[in-house]
């Protein structure tokens, strides 16, 4: 009898809702948390970048274009798909954050959690920001929220789920489309991530993951004239690296959020910050007429 | 390889007269049918192969440069208003207003009753005004309505001509009809340089496409040029392809050199790159030269002038700081 051949599976990246290699045909090795091989992963280039930037922006229309009603369902979905993947998600969080068991499934329920949270901020986040202001003449005037456009974002690099979760959900749920950098060590739960958001209704292109450095991806992307916001939250704790990303994305004055001096504890209340940082404000007067 | 042998030197006698090949349709035909078959399949692996050259840095530069000293820069559209021809025609003096090392496009395309608003925006810019003549897109009119369409358009200004060959006379088999029109059309022309339509999309075969580009070259077109882009499938790499072998073999055997241009279809700086690549392989750097290749596109301009932003400022550039047209 033979033993059977194991069939390993291949890390790619996640770029408008396909699953290609990297370009550059480069992969490099993950460790697990003691340090042992795990697997190869893709290691994407500046031209996955690009590739990326122009798939998110293709898919912008059609998704700010959705009623906030239509994009909270499909978060939401996001949240089921992974409910249904969870021994995947907890084995996953074990290797690569050397999480125990438990631990494992508290983060992945937060992370879950997360999703539906802001999937219900979709249709609420306009009443909240917006509406009308009072004014001095015979104007009714008028504010919405709408999204930035291409959100560039550095996740996390300590929390590869919650922490990814936690910086993409709010961007996406008020009408962005993302390019995002996972964890350079721990990108196995985003590749996971990956293959949830491909099978819950989110259009391709709406979220792009790349694995690799970000050395190799974020400059391109902080630099590219067609991304209109950087949120450089996995750059937490090297100012120098964030000061150089912030003077390459001053070119196009692209918003940035800029990165905390530690990562943040995402077991903590999001607020909505995460939100109303990528949304631009559009005032309308109207004349009353009277 | 795909090469044509140069129909025997008896058949063209040494000068450029065709006139024993056109004499009849039926000796006209018998001289078409008698150029070498197009291998499909070798065809396309050839087109496909010289797509894969992998050009940077410097001749990236280059190439990006004279792509768009190539481009036709076209709009053939039934809501095209003078206010939207004046716009493009500003745009192909100064692709880039950004950057003013950025060279200027080849020529403006346009309906025959717009050339008056182009050549007036132009001027003496060194940007010429091509018009469609001929009951463009399909040919179906009359001769004298077409050769009264040419006259129009060249008496507007027209420095160029791109007009359409009667498809549906060609896939009868009335070769001479064909060859007579264009013959007509170009001494209406007058001055104008003539571009000879095929839209090879309804060509269906290779060998037509090899025969048309034969039979224009004759007639005495100024350059051939693969579509309208009003047709799927418009310009590909192989058609191109094949159009250049034509005209290399018919430089060899009458020494008089004919320009081509595919329009329609190529969108990216990547593509033209491919199409400058199989110039230079098939026709040879003569053809290298906005005078004797020419790409007929709106869109790719846009491209090309991202990607030379890309290679001058070193950061990925945006749709946004381009004009849209």
């Amino acid at each position: 009898m033979n033993a059977r051949i194991d069939v390993r599976k291949t890390y790619k990246l996640y770029i408008g809702g396909a699953f290609p290699r990297s370009e550059s045909g480069y992969s490099y090795v993950v460790n697990d948390a003691k340090g042992k091989f795990m697997a190869n992963a893709a290691l994407a280039s500046r031209k996955d970048a690009r590739d990326a930037v122009q798939a998110a922006r293709k898919a912008f229309p059609g998704w700010s274009g959705r009623t906030a009603y239509n994009r909270a369902q499909i978060v939401y979905r996001i949240a089921e798909v992974m409910e249904d993947r969870r021994p995947q998600f907890v084995d996953a969080l074990q290797k690569s954050e050397g999480l125990t068991a438990a631990r494992a499934e508290k983060v992945l329920d937060a992370a879950i959690d997360r999703l539906v949270w802001y999937a219900g901020w979709a249709d609420k986040i306009t009443q909240v920001v917006g509406g009308a202001n009072p004014v001095a003449g015979p104007y009714f005037n008028l504010s919405t929220p709408e999204p930035t456009g291409v959100v560039a974002i550095v996740a996390p690099q300590e929390s590869s789920l919650l922490g990814l979760v936690s910086v993409l959900a709010p961007v996406i749920v008020t009408g962005n489309t993302v390019v995002v950098t996972t964890s350079h060590e721990r990108p196995l739960p985003a590749v996971t991530f990956a293959e949830v958001l491909a099978t819950s209704d989110v259009p391709g292109g709406v979220v792009n993951i790349l694995t690799g450095t970000p050395a190799s991806t974020a400059p391109w992307l902080a630099s590219h004239m067609d991304v209109n916001a950087l949120d450089l939250t996995g750059v937490a704790g090297d100012a120098e690296t964030a000061a150089s990303l912030e003077e390459a994305a001053a070119e196009n004055l692209k918003r940035v959020r800029r990165a905390p001096a530690a990562e943040p504890d995402w077991t903590l209340d999001p607020g909505t910050d995460r939100m109303t940082q990528f949304l631009e404000t559009k005032t309308v007067w109207h004349p009353i007429g009277l | 390889m795909t090469s044509t042998a140069a129909p025997s030197p008896t058949t063209i006698a040494g000068s450029t007269s065709f006139d024993d090949i056109t004499a009849s349709n039926a000796s006209l035909r018998r001289f078409l049918h008698g150029l070498p078959g197009v291998d499909q399949v070798g065809a396309e692996a050839r087109a496909a192969s010289l797509g894969t050259r992998s050009i940077k840095t410097t001749a990236k530069a280059y190439a990006l440069d004279l792509a768009i000293r190539m481009v036709d820069l076209t709009t053939l559209e039934g809501q095209d208003t003078p206010g939207k021809v004046r716009a493009l025609a500003s745009k192909a003096m100064r692709p880039d207003p950004a950057d003013l090392s950025c060279p200027q496009v080849a020529a403006v395309c346009v309906y025959p009753d717009m050339v008056g608003v182009a050549k007036e925006t132009l001027g003496s810019s060194g940007v010429n005004v091509a018009a469609v003549a001929t009951a463009f897109p399909s040919g179906r009119a009359a001769l004298d309505i077409k050769l009264a369409d040419t006259r129009d358009a060249v008496e507007a200004g027209a420095d160029e001509i791109d007009m359409v060959i009667d498809r549906g006379a060609f896939l009868a088999g009335n070769y001479l009809q064909v060859f007579e029109e264009i013959v007509a059309v170009r001494e209406a022309c007058g001055d104008a340089h003539l571009k000879v339509i095929f839209e090879t999309g309804e060509l269906q075969t290779y060998d037509n496409v090899r025969r048309v580009s034969w039979l224009a070259m004759m007639a005495g077109g100024h350059f051939i040029k693969t579509s309208t882009g009003k047709v799927q499938p418009a310009a590909t790499l192989p058609v191109t392809m094949i159009m250049l072998e034509a005209v290399r073999d018919f430089r060899e055997a009458t020494g008089q050199m004919i320009g081509v241009k595919p329009a329609g279809g190529i969108r990216t700086a990547k593509d033209a790159i491919k199409y400058l690549v199989t110039v230079n392989e098939v026709a040879g750097p003569d053809w290298l030269d906005p005078d004797w290749f020419r790409f007929g596109a709106s869109t790719l301009l846009n491209d090309l002038l991202m990607q030379r932003t890309k290679m001058t400022t070193g950061r990925y550039s945006g749709p946004d700081y381009f004009t849209l047209d």
